[in-house]
């Protein structure tokens, strides 16, 4: 690929999503597709204005987006000191490393009739459940993250004769950040689903509950307006990560 | 018994003991925490009961058919993307973002689409499992040694015989490693379609079984699951190892 098509490629993506768009207008108003079942853009962008009339954007939006920040926070506050010690403690990382790995694979999010019977349909369920699913990642690579460190390194603090503190806030933690920060950004993502995913489906809290609503309204113009709203979210998320990472870590 | 057997035997005894204690502890609504033994006694008991095997079967047909046009749909895009470097950059943005959006919010489209049945799990199956694949085959294929490419080309294979004879196996371990994530997602979305709006299937008997305040089932199929899709990963792990 040339220089010049990577620099037009944004343009290409734009005018791709155009003829998408108009496609599906044209199908649409040529009766291929009913306006009921797929929303063409003439109806989506006018239902925008009524979402925002109805506060069906800001605030869902505002709602969801605090509980994936307390959510990744509270499994950053847990996930980074577990992996510390995991990586510091061999006989517990071998005990736990399997649990970790399996927790990893198993699908977290269907256990949520669990944590309805537990603590009902409220906001402090949706926030558990995103912490318990994002605590898994955040752990796993803090742990990869510390014992990663070069024995080097690690080496030249002991010639040094760094203490305890020293050496973990100016040798580990550094040398681990690149690693964390990989967890960090899978469990903000998985927050994220996972979030907007328990939202839908008990139909409480932010922006999936506004989709679970809309669709039981038969709202279909709105609903999908909503749906590209949250596609919105998460590109806009997936960005403002790469360009975290990039700071934290540049090419 | 080795340290690391007592850790890990300690550690479930608390947590199995710490269950038991607010289970008997009489400080959640009745029948909220069954006690183990009940939760056994339901998990054993399922077994014996036909409608777990059909819902079961309802299930499993949901995410294998879901999961066969992730994988037909996603190695093409994959290699399609991968063989044409601009379309790949193209398409990027939808891609990425798509693939991190929480796919269970499009439901409803898929229930507009093919209603409300065992169809439009499949579509949400296939939904989930299509991204990993595309993505790691797309990237799978940028990492092909250009050497073998332009072997194939000389020896004038048609596009065709490109991707069964090239592409294709050397794009085994993507295929692979996209599969086992797929097949995850897969397993969960289904379920998670089948809890949501549905009238067979084993999130449909979980939550049925919420609803209807049986408690102890509702944990005994979570537990069922929970052990078919670590059990499914496990063995996907073990076979793509090989």
């Amino acid at each position: 690929m040339t220089k010049t098509s990577r620099r037009l490629a944004p343009l290409y993506s734009l005018g791709l999503l155009v003829v998408f768009g108009a496609f599906i207008e044209l199908a649409v108003r040529a009766g291929w597709i009913l306006p009921n079942i797929v929303a063409p853009p003439s109806l989506v962008f006018p239902a925008f204005a009524d979402l925002r009339a109805n506060d069906e954007i800001v605030q869902p939006f505002v709602v969801t987006f605090i509980h994936v920040v307390i959510a990744t926070a509270a499994a950053a506050a847990l996930g980074l000191p577990f992996g510390y010690f995991l990586a510091r403690n061999p006989t517990f990382d071998k005990a736990y490393r399997g649990w970790l790995a399996a927790a990893f694979a198993a699908p977290l999010v269907l256990l949520y009739p669990l944590f309805l019977v537990f603590f009902g349909r409220s906001y402090f369920t949706v926030v558990l459940m995103s912490t318990i699913v994002a605590f898994v990642p955040i752990a796993i690579h803090a742990r990869d993250a510390f014992l990663g460190v070069p024995p080097v390194l690690l080496n030249v603090g002991k010639s040094f004769n760094v203490d305890k503190i020293q050496r973990f806030r100016l040798i580990e933690l550094p040398a681990a950040v690149p690693t964390i920060f990989i967890g960090l950004r899978l469990g903000v993502i998985y927050a994220l689903v996972n979030t907007i995913g328990v939202e839908f489906l008990i139909d409480f809290g932010g922006l999936g509950r506004v989709v679970s609503d809309l669709y039981a309204f038969f709202n279909i113009p709105q609903m999908y307006a909503e749906i590209l709203l949250i596609l919105v979210v998460s590109m806009v998320l997936l960005w403002s990560l790469d360009a975290l990472q990039r700071w934290v870590r540049p090419q | 018994m080795n340290r690391t057997r007592l850790i890990q035997s300690v550690t479930l005894i608390v947590i199995l003991a710490i269950y038991e204690g607010l289970a008997r502890s009489g400080w959640f609504y009745q029948g909220a925490i069954p006690p183990l033994g009940e939760i056994a006694r339901a998990f054993v008991t399922q077994f014996g009961q036909p409608d777990l095997y059909a819902n079961l079967w309802v299930t499993a047909y949901e995410v294998l058919i879901g999961f066969a046009l992730a994988m037909a749909a996603g190695v093409l895009f994959g290699v399609v993307l991968g063989a044409a470097p601009l379309l790949g950059a193209v398409v990027a943005p939808f891609v990425d973002s798509l693939a991190t959006t929480p796919k269970i919010i499009f439901l409803p489209i898929a229930m507009l689409l093919v209603g409300t049945g065992p169809p439009s799990k499949v579509l949400m199956a296939a939904l989930s499992a299509i991204f990993p694949v595309m993505i790691a085959v797309a990237a799978g294929m940028r990492e092909i040694n250009p050497v073998l490419i332009r072997v194939g080309r000389s020896f004038r294979c048609t596009w065709w015989q490109m991707v069964t004879k090239i592409y294709i196996p050397s794009l085994k371990a993507p295929i692979i490693s996209g599969a086992r994530l797929g097949f995850g997602l897969c397993i969960v979305i289904t379920l998670l379609s089948e809890i949501k709006i549905s009238k067979l299937g084993l999130g449909f008997l979980t939550i049925d079984a919420y609803n209807h305040y049986q408690i102890p089932q509702m944990y005994a199929l979570l537990l069922l699951i929970f052990v078919i899709a670590v059990g499914m990963n496990a063995l996907i792990t073990r076979l793509s190892s090989r």
